[in-house]
């Protein structure tokens, strides 16, 4: 699964994918968005700097999940007016892709969903209950949110987005859905809570004094 | 697999804690949560800053109480909770005010780099140990279901912030208002809290004060914990439903003893005699004794049964059973007495013409009685007579156990119902003034 090493079209360091699926990486050196075509890389964009972040995990830590092993190789991160939190692309033993979300130490791992007739934004109040996989979801949170950047892989384009909606819903069953509004089309994650311990990180970030 | 990690240009800088300054008074500030903190509280003037603005922007300002209000666990402290250690970087008091009272209680936010943001908080030296929930309670009018328990709604109230110290992950006001329903299930509650329209469900266990006390190596003692808290477990450790299925079993157990041991007690008459006794005679010479009679077997019950026909009279029989072969005694004296009448509620009667008594443990062996009577001075001449019974079953230690039994049973339920009925008193279900061994009124 290894892919050939290929040059970033800015700087020419090297770029290597660690997931065969990666549709977007960012250079670690000059920051540029890279998109690959069918032939070679094209910068699309360049990200700002990140803000500090809290966050313990970082690109490469590796944990457990449903006796998987997975491997963090990017990150979405948002901003919201309780702050900042990070969608961590992480890549499964297996070859499929799945979302760590880390928004203030609580973690959940969510997949994408396809699942039809999904509501609209507007549509969507506090409150009310969509049925997903016989399993009713309850919407807890809208919560306006902003792009703030990238980071690694990630299965898709994603880099020239400015406000995006998303909305939390929960079970009674500690389980969780998010809808994301970053593109008219909206788009459907599947998750659940996790608990720091049972995800068996390694790689983290250390703290200083902790 | 991996083609491994990128190297990188250079290692990313290890987040450290930020000495910085307040912009209103210069006093030193120190954020604590990496960059998670979104207002920061000057502790000596007050100030309210924006964590997340460089120049710590001040957001509101508050008339400070620090001499009044002062967390029991400094701001910086850390300790080991539940096996994971946590540093405290925000403190806030809140009250409500319920029927023009205000009770005040404080939060303090812990925070571990790893494993986030967790509470404490303490009322009155009650304390618990706070998390948000990660599933949604599922809840109708009077109670809420969590993780498969049933909690009870305690009380609904307005929440509002009047003090704050430190770092908070949100934007935090003084005057902020929140309205807040306790659900109980002791040790643990939920809680609901509504701030607008977003809804945030925590988890809280009752925690002892001087379990804070060593998580955080506090000098000192902790201040004792006044009155019952809402979700404080009950001292009955045993639940008083258990107690008492454990009396109906020893008190079915003593029944089935009772009827065992009168099956097979043997009920041996051993003596029987009537004696006459006249007043003309018994000067000089009031006791006597009578003939030798045997008892067998193991040491047992000796049952002894007088008969007098006493009509507004009385004798008294002064016993003395003696064992021939030992010279061993019993004394014992035994009335029999019986009044009858009429007064203006109709007839009455007053004791017995039989009196038993039962003496326990007797050795086998040959024994006779020494009898002294002693009979009402308006009497001349009476018959009474006496009929021994060995080896009988005595109902009344039957009692005794029970009431033994009794007794323990109903002073726990009596301390659980006390306790209990202490708990919601505080609640917005108060149990009603007089009621039964049932908990309380709802009033919806």
């Amino acid at each position: 699964m290894t892919q050939p090493a290929a040059n970033c079209p800015n700087c020419g360091a090297k770029i290597v994918f660690r997931w065969s699926s990666s549709v977007q990486t960012v250079c670690e050196y000059c920051k540029s968005i890279l998109v690959r075509t069918d032939v070679d890389l094209k910068k699309v964009g360049q990200v700002a700097d990140l803000p500090p972040d809290g966050s313990p995990i970082q690109l490469n830590t590796e944990g457990l999940y449903r006796n998987k092993s997975f491997v963090v190789v990017g990150r979405i991160v948002y901003e919201y007016d309780q702050g900042a939190w990070n969608e961590w692309h992480v890549m499964m033993n297996d070859g499929t892709s799945a979302w760590l979300s880390d928004a203030q130490q609580e973690y959940a791992v969510s997949l994408s969903s396809k699942l039809p007739n999904l509501p609209a934004a507007a549509q969507v109040q506090v409150g009310q209950q969509f049925n997903w996989n016989n399993q009713p979801y309850t919407v807890s949170v809208i919560t306006p949110a902003h792009y703030r950047g990238v980071q690694g892989e990630l299965p898709f384009q994603y880099w020239d987005k400015t406000d995006v909606t998303f909305v939390d819903l929960r079970t009674e069953s500690g389980k969780f859905a998010t809808l994301d509004y970053s593109d008219p089309e909206p788009a459907l994650y599947l998750g659940e809570f996790v608990e720091f311990e049972d995800l068996k990180l390694k790689n983290l970030r250390s703290f200083e004094g902790w | 697999m991996s083609a491994g990690a990128p190297p990188l240009s250079q290692p990313p800088p290890k987040p450290q804690a930020k000495a910085l300054n307040c912009p209103k008074c210069g006093a030193a500030i120190t954020l604590r949560c990496f960059g998670q903190a979104e207002t920061v509280v000057c502790a000596s003037c007050g100030s309210i800053l924006d964590a997340k603005d460089p120049n710590l922007a001040i957001l509101q300002q508050f008339e400070k109480l620090t001499s009044t209000v002062k967390p029991f666990i400094p701001l910086g402290t850390r300790g080991k909770l539940r096996g994971t250690d946590y540093e405290v970087i925000g403190f806030q008091r809140r009250h409500s005010t319920v029927e023009g009272i205000s009770y005040y209680w404080h939060e303090y936010l812990l925070f571990n780099p790893y494993k986030g943001f967790r509470y404490l908080s303490e009322y009155n030296g009650h304390w618990n140990d706070i998390s948000v929930c990660k599933q949604l309670p599922a809840c109708d009018s009077g109670s809420a279901n969590y993780l498969g328990e049933v909690y009870k709604h305690f009380q609904t109230s307005e929440a509002s912030t009047d003090f704050v110290l430190g770092e908070f992950p949100w934007q935090v006001r003084v005057g902020e208002k929140a309205e807040v329903t306790d659900y109980v299930h002791p040790p643990r509650a939920l809680s609901s809290e509504k701030m607008d329209k977003e809804v945030t469900w925590s988890i809280s266990e009752y925690m002892y004060g001087p379990e804070i006390w060593e998580a955080f190596r506090l000098p000192g003692s902790p201040p004792e914990a006044e009155g019952v808290y809402e979700n404080q477990p009950s001292p009955m450790t045993t639940n008083v439903g258990q107690i008492w299925a454990a009396f109906g079993i020893f008190a079915l157990l003593l029944l089935v003893m009772m009827v065992v041991s009168d099956l097979s007690a043997k009920k041996d008459p051993v003596f029987q005699q009537t004696f006459h006794w006249e007043r003309a005679n018994a000067i000089g010479e009031p006791s006597f004794v009578t003939d030798v009679f045997e008892l067998t077997g193991r040491p047992s019950t000796v049952e002894v049964k007088t008969s007098a026909p006493v009509s507004n009279q009385w004798i008294y029989l002064n016993y003395a059973l003696i064992n021939q072969d030992t010279g061993q005694a019993w004394d014992f004296g035994r009335e029999v007495s019986y009044y009858s009448g009429y007064d203006s509620d109709g007839s009455w009667s007053e004791g017995s013409r039989h009196d038993t008594v039962v003496i326990p443990t007797v050795p086998s062996g040959h024994y006779y009685f020494r009898i002294e009577p002693e009979v009402d001075p308006a009497v001349p001449a009476m018959s009474y007579s006496v009929v021994v019974t060995r080896d009988v079953t005595v109902p009344g230690i039957y009692g005794i156990a029970l009431i033994a039994l009794l007794l323990p049973a109903l002073a726990i339920s009596w301390r659980s119902y006390a306790f209990e009925r202490s708990r919601w008193s505080e609640s917005d279900h108060p149990p009603m003034q007089i009621s039964g061994l049932t908990t309380s009124e709802d009033d919806d």
